[in-house]
C-alpha cells in the first residue's frame, strides 16, 4: 500500500510539473466544450419560414402575426399546397413551414381545440429543434392569452414533424456527445502516453525490476487520471448548466457515477493502448484515430446512427461512448432513473472488465 | 555465487549472446568488457530477469531468473545503460520513490550510499534532468542501492561520463564490495577493467576468456613492439602487406606490432623499417595490456 502511494505520489509529480499535460488536461476540455458548444448553439433571428394556411381566417392571421413579431421569424412563402414543402427545402430558402388546417379558427373557437402542424427542415437539427421550440412557445402563449380573455379552456395542438432528420440531433442532445468524447480523449491518451513514456525512457525497466506488482503499477497510473478527469466532468457539467443552459434533469449524483463509470472505461481502453504501443507517438496515433473519429462518426454524437448503414450501425455497438451517450441523455434530458440505464451502465462495466483483463495480461513483466 | 551456463539469444538472424558461460563469486567485482554491440546489455538482462534466454541457464544462489524472478528482483539492484530515473523529480524525490517502492527508507540503509550520496546532497532539490553526467549516474548508483540489494547489476555505468567521474565511479564500486555486495558491471573502455576482480572479454555474442587482470594481460602470447613514426597511416599499409605480420593497430601515437618470428627484436625491426624507407621509425618492446590481449583474442574469432 506504501509503494502505491508513492507511485500516485510520484505520478501526481509528473502530471503537475509538466505544463503541456496540465495544458491538455485543463485547458483542452475546457475549449473544447466552449467552442463546440457556441459553434452547436446558436441565436435564431429572421429565420425565414413558409406558411400554408389552410383557413385563412381571424385566429391563423393572429398567430401568424405573433410569429412575425417576436422578431425571430419572417414569412418568405406563403404555400398552396402540401407537396411544395419538399421543393422549398430542397432549395434551401426556408427552414419552416408552419401548417394551419382547414377551418381551424372555427373549430378552436367552437369545440375548443384545432391543430397546427409545425414542419422543419432538420437537415441542420439545432436550428430545426430551435425554431420549433419558439413556435410551438409562441403558439402556446397565444392560446394562453385567448382563453384568458374569453374564459376558455381551448387547445392549440401543435404538432411538430422533422423532415430528413427525424430523431432530432442537435443542441442539448451535443452536450453529452461532446463529454463522452473529451473525457475518452483525455483520458486514454493521457494514459496511455504516461505508460509509454516510462517504457520509451527506460524506467520501465526499473520499475520490472522492483517489487511493485503490473496491477500497482496500472493502478498508481490510473488513479491521478481518474481524479483529474471526474474534476473535469465537473467543469463540463458546470459550463452546459451555467454558460448553456443545458438542464440536468435527473439525478447528479447517477449522472457522476455514471461520469466515473465512463471515465474507468476509458483509463482501462488506455493502460491496453499502453500494452500495445512501443512509444507515445504510437500511443498518441492511437488515441486519437482509434478513438476521436469513432467517437465523433459512430457515436450517434453528431450522425445518427439510424440513418447509418448496417455495418456501421453493428460498429457503433462495440463504441463505448455510444452507449455512455445515451445514458447521459436519459439522464440529462429525459430525467429517467437507474431503472432505466442499468443495461447500459453493465455494458460499460463489461467492457471496463474487458479492457482491464486485456491489459493485465498483456502487460509483460519481462522486456522480450 | 552466479553462474551462467551456456546462455544464448537470438534475435532474429543475429545472435546476441552465443553460448556464454562464467561464474561469479560471491562478493566479487566482475566487469564485463566489450564493445559496443558485443551482447553485455542482453547478457546482463538475461542474468536480472527481464529477457528469457532462448537457451541455457543462470543461477542466482540458486534461483532461476526464468522461473523465480520475484525472489530475484527483490535482491537485484540495476542500473541501466541509459539514465532511466525521473527527470522531472527532483534528486532526493527519485531516492525516495525508490526507497519506498522497495520497502525501505532512504535513512535505514544511509549507510550504504553515503559516501555517494553526500556528493550529489547539495543538490537534492535540483531536478534530476538538470544534473551533470556524473552526477546523474551517482544518483542512479543510489537509487539502485537504496534497498540493500545482495547483487548490483551495472550496464555501462561510465558511458558518457568524464574521466574524472569515472574514476570516483570505479572508486565507489570498490568500496562497496566491503558491504559484501556483488557487482557486476560492464564497460567498452578496456582500462577500466583493472579495477575489476575478474572480468570476462565479450566480443560478438562469445565470451572470448574470463580470467583477473593481471591473468588476461600476462596471457599474451608473443612479443609486443611499440613502434612510432610520422607517417603512421603509411607504416601501417607497410607492415599489414609484409609476410611476417602478425599484427598491427594504432595504439595512441604508437602502433602495436606482433611479428610471426621468433628470432625477431628491435634492432632488427628498424633495420627492417630503415630499408623500408621510414628513418624516423623508433621501436620499442612493450609491455602488453589488456586491450592488446583483446585484440589478440579479437583476431582469433574473426
Amino acid at each position: 500500500m506504501k509503494r502505491l502511494k508513492a507511485f500516485i505520489k510520484k505520478e501526481f509529480m509528473h502530471i503537475f510539473r509538466d505544463s503541456r499535460t496540465m495544458l491538455i488536461l485543463f485547458a483542452m476540455p475546457i475549449a473544447q466544450i466552449l467552442i463546440f458548444g457556441y459553434v452547436v448553439v446558436s441565436d435564431i433571428n429572421d429565420a425565414k419560414i413558409g406558411i400554408l394556411d389552410k383557413s385563412k381566417d381571424v385566429v391563423t392571421r393572429e398567430i401568424i402575426y405573433k410569429l412575425v413579431a417576436s422578431g425571430y421569424f419572417q414569412i418568405s412563402d406563403y404555400l398552396i399546397h402540401e407537396n411544395d414543402i419538399q421543393a422549398l427545402f430542397r432549395r434551401g430558402d426556408i427552414s419552416m413551414v408552419v401548417v394551419f388546417e382547414s377551418g381551424f379558427g372555427t373549430s378552436f373557437n367552437k369545440e375548443g381545440e384545432a391543430n397546427v402542424q409545425l414542419i422543419a427542415d432538420a437537415s441542420d437539427a439545432n436550428t430545426a429543434r430551435l425554431l420549433c421550440n419558439y413556435a410551438e412557445g409562441i403558439i402556446y402563449q397565444y392560446s394562453l392569452e385567448q382563453n384568458k380573455l374569453m374564459g376558455y379552456a381551448n387547445h392549440l395542438n401543435t404538432e411538430v414533424r422533422m423532415f430528413y432528420n427525424e430523431e432530432l440531433e442537435g443542441v442539448y442532445m451535443s452536450i453529452p456527445g461532446i463529454m463522452a468524447m473529451i473525457l475518452i480523449l483525455i483520458s486514454a491518451m493521457m494514459t496511455s502516453i504516461s505508460i509509454t513514456r516510462e517504457k520509451e525512457f527506460g524506467s520501465m525497466e526499473v520499475l520490472l525490476l522492483s517489487p511493485l506488482r503490473p496491477m500497482q503499477i496500472i493502478v498508481g497510473k490510473v488513479v491521478p487520471y481518474v481524479v483529474l478527469s471526474f474534476v473535469n466532468t465537473i467543469t463540463i457539467l458546470l459550463i452546459s448548466v451555467f454558460v448553456f443552459k443545458v438542464p440536468i434533469q435527473g439525478s447528479v449524483l447517477l449522472l457522476l457515477f455514471v461520469s466515473l463509470l465512463y471515465i474507468i472505461l476509458s483509463l482501462s481502453l488506455g493502460i491496453f493502448i499502453s500494452t500495445i504501443a512501443k512509444n507515445q507517438m504510437v500511443a498518441m496515433f492511437i488515441s486519437l484515430f482509434a478513438l476521436m473519429l469513432p467517437t465523433i462518426l459512430l457515436s450517434g454524437f453528431i450522425f445518427p446512427i439510424e440513418n447509418m448503414p448496417f455495418l456501421l450501425q453493428a460498429l457503433s455497438l462495440i463504441m463505448p461512448p455510444r452507449w455512455f451517450v445515451i445514458i447521459v441523455k436519459k439522464i440529462m434530458l429525459q430525467g429517467v432513473g437507474l431503472m432505466y440505464v442499468w443495461k447500459e451502465m453493465l455494458i460499460l462495466i463489461g467492457f471496463i472488465v474487458l479492457f482491464l483483463v486485456l491489459s493485465v495480461k498483456k502487460f509483460k513483466v519481462r522486456l522480450l | 555465487m552466479i553462474e551462467v551456463r551456456n546462455l544464448k539469444k537470438q534475435y532474429g538472424d543475429l545472435i546476441a549472446v552465443n553460448d556464454v558461460s562464467f561464474s561469479v563469486n560471491e562478493g566479487e567485482l566482475f566487469g564485463v568488457i566489450g564493445p559496443d554491440g558485443a551482447g553485455k546489455t542482453t547478457l546482463f538482462r538475461m542474468i536480472n530477469s527481464l529477457i528469457i534466454p532462448d537457451s541455457g541457464s543462470v543461477s542466482l544462489w540458486g534461483l532461476n531468473p526464468v522461473t523465480d524472478y520475484k525472489a530475484i528482483r527483490e535482491m537485484i539492484g540495476y542500473m541501466p545503460g541509459r539514465f532511466s530515473l525521473y527527470e522531472d523529480l527532483s534528486v532526493e524525490e527519485n531516492l525516495e520513490f525508490f526507497a519506498t517502492v522497495f520497502g525501505t527508507t532512504i535513512e535505514e540503509n544511509y549507510h550504504l550510499i553515503k559516501d555517494i550520496y553526500a556528493q550529489i546532497e547539495p543538490f537534492k532539490k535540483r531536478k534530476a534532468g538538470q544534473l551533470s553526467g556524473g552526477m546523474k549516474q551517482k544518483l542512479a548508483l543510489s537509487c539502485a542501492l537504496i534497498h540493500k540489494p545482495r547483487i548490483l547489476v551495472l550496464d555501462e555505468p561510465t558511458t558518457g561520463v568524464d574521466a574524472v567521474s569515472r574514476y570516483e565511479f570505479w572508486d565507489m564500486l570498490i568500496k562497496l564490495k566491503q558491504n559484501n555486495i556483488t557487482i557486476l558491471v560492464s564497460t567498452p573502455y578496456m582500462d577500466e577493467a583493472s579495477k575489476c576482480d575478474r572480468v570476462a572479454l565479450m566480443q560478438n555474442g562469445h565470451v572470448l576468456m574470463v580470467d583477473t587482470p593481471w591473468g588476461i594481460e600476462n596471457g599474451f602470447s608473443t612479443s609486443l613492439y611499440g613502434l612510432k613514426t610520422i607517417n603512421k597511416y603509411k607504416l601501417i599499409q607497410f607492415l599489414r602487406s609484409s609476410v611476417s605480420c602478425k599484427s598491427v593497430y594504432p595504439f595512441g601515437e604508437y602502433l602495436h606490432y606482433c611479428d610471426k618470428r621468433e628470432d625477431v627484436n628491435e634492432k632488427i625491426l628498424i633495420e627492417e623499417l630503415k630499408q623500408a624507407g621510414f628513418f624516423d621509425a623508433i621501436v620499442d618492446e612493450v609491455k602488453p595490456g589488456i586491450e592488446d590481449r583483446f585484440m589478440e583474442l579479437m583476431g582469433n574469432v574473426i
